[in-house]
């Protein structure tokens, strides 16, 4: 089965995407992504640009809301998302503690939901 | 009452729940098989000390007291439950011990049974530990849900699961017998050793709980030896734990920087439960067949070596590893060989013997792919060394080892 790994991430973390090739951070990723590929476990995934280049979008009484920054206004936020194809929670939760925005950030696992993407899509 | 006199009450319940918290709940549900009201009467009678003993004073015997009040818990709670009739002569029993149970302040250890049930082969492996520690050592099951990275509620309800199968499975309360008692000890050890385990890993320097774990599995491992003191192998489980808990202040730089084991400053290690390993080992080495534990523990003996000799005999450690693969060939013990290979007979041996492991096996496996790394460098294989210590810093879950594999790989 299908799980989400909802990548959030600190201010910091956001800010050293700017850093140099060197960055042990950078490292980590680049080291987590290719375990996660050699692992066969890989589907997608993809990171965000930071939260203040979001705009939020609602309609209220028909009217249009319009919203700079991103939905939700806390300290760490969503900076992206992977995939992975997995037997179990217990297994998407190890990989999620390997992540390397758990030690700084948070990762929440959410198992994709294929049902109601039947019901969608018909 | 004063906070000051407050405080050392608690204290003081805190203390006897912890020394008698097992021996309390394992004899409560010895006829009963009723692990879960055990633990709610037990749960009871210490919201009851805490209500009774800052008013009236510590009671002379604090255990005899918890179990009086925690047994007529566990008498409303299983009359309540209504199980079945079956159980009545249960508590009819229960309430004839009860009458003289204030006179007689002793009462059996059955801890050793409860063990066993934790550990019987029926019961699904993964809960091994976790009921071990929650039935045992009393942790309540969030901690033990961050210990073994499940969350808190799907833990609670495995737990409760595990203990419905306990009541209701037909599982006996018993010492296994002699022909099959070497394999259910090797399950009680096994649990007891991932606990520890699981306290080692966590250890990140800073995280208390997990740090705790591994104590909490040296005690289980002293509880065990108290009750079955003639087995070789509890003798080393201990060895070894304590061998590590030696080394545990060693692991990290001043900075939290990690360590590995044979940059380890010795002088750091803790002299005492070193000797105390010994002890432990030398007992074992007396004894019968050559387990294990016994194995890893002599292993880890000759790493221990080096505060007095100021080397590491290599030789010695991949000879005890080529024992220990007869016994248990896990991918740790043949990583672990293939280390100590490439230090006794250099890093292309070594390289053969982590060849021979199944590379399915590995994929997802951080010490492998340490151990590859570090190896390939040697055999100067630049672009595959830094492929592996990718793949292993992509594994790591310890910030601090993650830190220690980056600045390697460079």
């Amino acid at each position: 089965m299908q799980f989400a790994l909802l990548i959030f991430e600190s201010p910091e973390a956001f800010a050293a995407r700017n850093a140099d090739e060197n960055d042990p951070y950078l490292g980590a990723w680049r080291a987590y992504y290719k375990a996660l590929v050699e692992a066969n476990v890989y589907v997608g995934g993809n990171p965000l640009q930071s939260p203040e280049t979001g705009t939020t979008v609602r309609l209220k009484d028909g009217k249009r809301r319009v919203q700079d920054g991103p939905f939700a206004d806390t300290k760490e936020q969503l900076g992206g998302f992977t995939i992975l194809e997995l037997p179990s929670l217990d297994a998407a939760l190890e990989w999620a503690a390997r992540c390397p925005a758990a030690a700084i950030g948070a990762v929440e696992v959410r198992p994709v939901s294929p049902e109601y993407l039947r019901r969608v899509t018909g | 009452m004063s906070g000051g006199e407050q405080a050392s009450i608690h204290r003081a319940i805190e203390r006897v729940a912890r020394e008698s918290y097992g021996r309390l709940v394992a004899y409560l549900c010895s006829h009963t098989h009723d692990v879960g009201s055990a633990e709610d009467a037990l749960s009871n009678a210490l919201v009851a000390a805490l209500e009774t003993w800052p008013r009236d004073g510590v009671p002379q015997n604090p255990e005899a007291w918890l179990l009086t009040a925690a047994r007529r818990s566990f008498i409303d709670l299983v009359r309540h439950r209504q199980v079945a009739e079956a159980s009545e002569p249960t508590l009819a029993l229960l309430r004839e011990e009860s009458k003289d149970m204030t006179l007689s302040p002793k009462f059996p250890d059955e801890r050793l049974k409860l063990l066993f049930v934790c550990a019987h082969p029926a019961m699904d492996p993964a809960m091994h530990t976790p009921l071990m520690l929650q039935t045992v050592l009393g942790l309540d099951a969030a901690r033990i849900a961050h210990a073994f990275l499940i969350s808190p509620a799907t833990m609670g309800q495995r737990l409760v699961r595990a203990k419905t199968k306990i009541r209701d499975g037909g599982i006996r309360f018993e010492i296994p017998q002699e022909r099959e008692l070497p394999q259910r000890l090797d399950a009680v050890l096994e649990a007891i050793y991932a606990a520890f385990g699981i306290g080692w890993d966590d250890m990140a320097g800073v995280d208390q709980s997990g740090r705790d774990l591994a104590e909490e599995a040296i005690w289980l491992a002293r509880v065990l030896l108290h009750l079955m003191p003639q087995q070789t192998e509890v003798h080393g489980l201990l060895a070894l734990m304590l061998h590590c808990e030696a080394r545990r202040a060693a692991r990290r730089g001043p900075d939290g920087r990690y360590v590995p084991l044979s940059e380890q400053d010795c002088q750091t290690w803790s002299r005492p439960l070193i000797e105390e390993a010994e002890r432990h080992l030398k007992e074992a080495s007396t004894r019968g067949r050559t387990g294990r534990f016994q194995l890893e523990a002599a292993i880890q003996s000759v790493h221990a070596e080096r505060a007095r000799s100021g080397e590491i005999q290599w030789n010695a450690i991949m000879m005890f590893y080529e024992q220990l693969i007869r016994i248990s060939p896990t991918l740790g013990t043949r990583t672990g060989y293939a280390a100590a290979v490439a230090e006794a007979r250099g890093a292309e041996p070594g390289m053969a013997a982590l060849d021979a492991i199944d590379a399915d096996d590995v994929s997802a496996y951080q010490p492998y792919w340490a151990v590859r790394a570090h190896l390939l460098r040697r055999l100067g294989k630049t672009p595959e060394a830094l492929d592996a210590f990718d793949r292993a810093i992509g594994l790591t879950e310890d910030p601090a080892v993650r830190q220690f594999l980056l600045e390697r790989r460079g």
